[in-house]
């Protein structure tokens, strides 16, 4: 309850600072569109050659594409920018100010950069997904929209924790902003389903950079394309890495020294 | 006149060999998102390639896999980001100190540009291959081909950071640049031939790209030296090179005497 509270803080502060820049909006809005018209150009120029692409019709793939953009408006919102500055702060020394707090130390870090503009991805993400779901005239059953739940949740989890666990290197190594460029290259590979690629880049996207768990996973959950077994998977690794960013955390927190000391 | 230019060039080159490579593990790591682009592309397309059977529009799985090797070396060779790191040096007035300078600043950002084009090469030139080993390109090319592609790129490169430039030059008349950024980029990617050879695209696509200068950027030289052209169509390709060539150099020479009299500095 408590966190809740501390969340709705953050959130707050996050508006509060941005509203005072309202045309940022507007960037972030046009942004947001070019993206949705990159990714769905491309979709139409490959669908102007073909019925399915590796048997996902053009509909399933609008789908991923709003998951896509969801996905990554997600973690545009908080995670990333929380885990930048939770980096800036490790190198400044600034850290000092959220140990110190009579909260969970981890969990300030983690929610405590608000980006509110990146709620435009999150809300296009959502209509482009509902579009798509309208036009595949899928009925999404309990239990498909169960398993999608569940699998974006787990997506999420596994890429906060890939980030918390890249980002507590900071303890070590001061300069790690060149991760951030490394999993937004990757990223973008998340527009087309995994399953296309070849094997061994399927493996790295799925357990180096974990995009397959955030992106395609949720995407084969909705179009009733996953198996249990992968569910299954999507929720241990969740549950693993979660602990592995614990454990770390704890672990790394031990390291670090503050500025002026 | 010619000889201090290539000695200014010379010590330029040599200053930003020396400051890029102070920051290699960036270069190498900015380079992953280079090489994931045509790697996707390049999926995707053999993916259609083998759901229509083999073939399409003229292109193999092979084809495909010489169109994205070749694209994304003509694609490192012509880029520039020159229009983001504008959009900052005129917002934050660094601008004012290349302006004291006694040449034309594009000269230094042309010099930068190179050296990490020759730094990059490391790194390139194993992804060629590695693309090529993963997916086996389907080559015919003659030693022509290749020559005549390389002048084609230059000719591209020229031409693309002259535009660019220019374009980098909207900062000093507004600083929200990142829409008209954004813009650029997407128009550059659907109408270039970079997302897709422009046989595979839309008839549409096909039709405005002949009216566009982006489609002798990137397309045009990978055709030229995969060896998919005909004698005119190379012609008429080297002509619309230098038409552009000429265009985009006029052009910037207008937009520049116009931007640095807007220009006012922050914190004179």
């Amino acid at each position: 309850m408590n966190q809740l509270r501390i969340l709705w803080t953050f959130f707050r502060l996050g508006a509060m600072n941005e509203l005072a820049y309202r045309v940022n909006f507007f960037t972030q809005l046009f942004q947001a569109v070019m993206s949705l018209v990159l990714s769905l150009g491309g979709l139409a120029v490959v669908f102007n050659q073909t019925d399915t692409l590796a048997g996902w019709r053009p509909a399933e793939l609008v789908a991923l594409v709003g998951i896509y953009i969801l996905v990554g408006g997600l973690i545009n919102l908080m995670i990333q920018p929380s885990m930048q500055r939770f980096m800036e702060d490790i190198r400044m020394g600034t850290l000092d100010f959220m140990i110190l707090k009579p909260a969970d130390a981890q969990f300030l870090v983690s929610v405590r950069q608000v980006e509110i503009w990146k709620l435009i991805d999150i809300i296009m993400g959502l209509g482009v997904l509902v579009i798509a779901l309208v036009r595949l005239g899928a009925q999404i059953g309990m239990a498909q929209a169960l398993a999608f739940g569940v699998a974006l949740l787990a997506g999420a989890t596994i890429v906060y924790s890939f980030w918390m666990m890249l980002a507590t290197c900071a303890f070590w190594f001061v300069k790690t902003e060149n991760i951030l460029v490394i999993f937004q290259s990757m990223y973008q590979a998340g527009r087309w389903p995994i399953t296309i690629y070849p094997g061994w880049l399927q493996m790295m996207l799925t357990f180096l950079v974990p995009i397959a768990f955030a992106v395609t996973v949720p995407a084969q959950a909705l179009t009733g394309r996953l198996t249990n077994q992968t569910l299954l998977l999507a929720i241990l690794v969740a549950t693993g890495l979660f602990g592995a960013a614990r454990w770390f955390w704890r672990f790394g927190i031990r390291y670090y020294a503050g500025a002026s000391a | 006149m010619i000889r201090a230019i290539g000695e200014i060039y010379a010590a330029q080159l040599r200053t930003s060999l020396a400051v890029q490579f102070q920051y290699r593990m960036s270069l190498a790591i900015w380079m992953i998102g280079r090489v994931i682009q045509p790697l996707v592309a390049l999926v995707v397309w053999t993916t259609v390639a083998r759901a229509r059977g083999g073939d399409v529009s003229g292109y193999s799985e092979g084809d495909f896999a010489a169109y994205f090797i070749i694209q994304m070396i003509v694609t490192q060779a012509t880029f520039s980001w020159i229009m983001w790191e504008y959009d900052y040096i005129i917002r934050s007035g660094q601008f004012s100190f290349r302006l004291l300078r006694p040449i034309h600043p594009i000269h230094a950002d042309v010099a930068d540009n190179l050296a990490y084009k020759v730094l990059t090469l490391v790194i390139l030139i194993p992804a060629a291959f590695f693309l090529a080993w993963l997916f086996p390109p389907t080559l015919h090319w003659q030693w022509w081909n290749i020559v005549a592609g390389l002048l084609a790129t230059v000719i591209a490169f020229i031409m693309r950071f002259t535009l660019e430039w220019m374009l980098a030059m909207t900062a000093l008349w507004t600083n929200r640049v990142s829409a008209v950024n954004q813009t650029y980029d997407v128009i550059l990617i659907f109408f270039s031939g970079y997302f897709a050879p422009l046989a595979v695209m839309p008839q549409l696509v096909q039709t405005l790209a002949n009216f566009l200068p982006f489609r002798w950027l990137i397309a045009f030289p990978i055709e030229l030296t995969l060896g998919r052209l005909t004698p005119t169509e190379i012609l008429i390709g080297f002509g619309a090179q230098l038409f552009w060539l000429v265009i985009v150099q006029a052009s910037l020479r207008y937009v520049w005497r116009a931007g640095v009299k807007q220009y006012s500095a922050v914190g004179s």
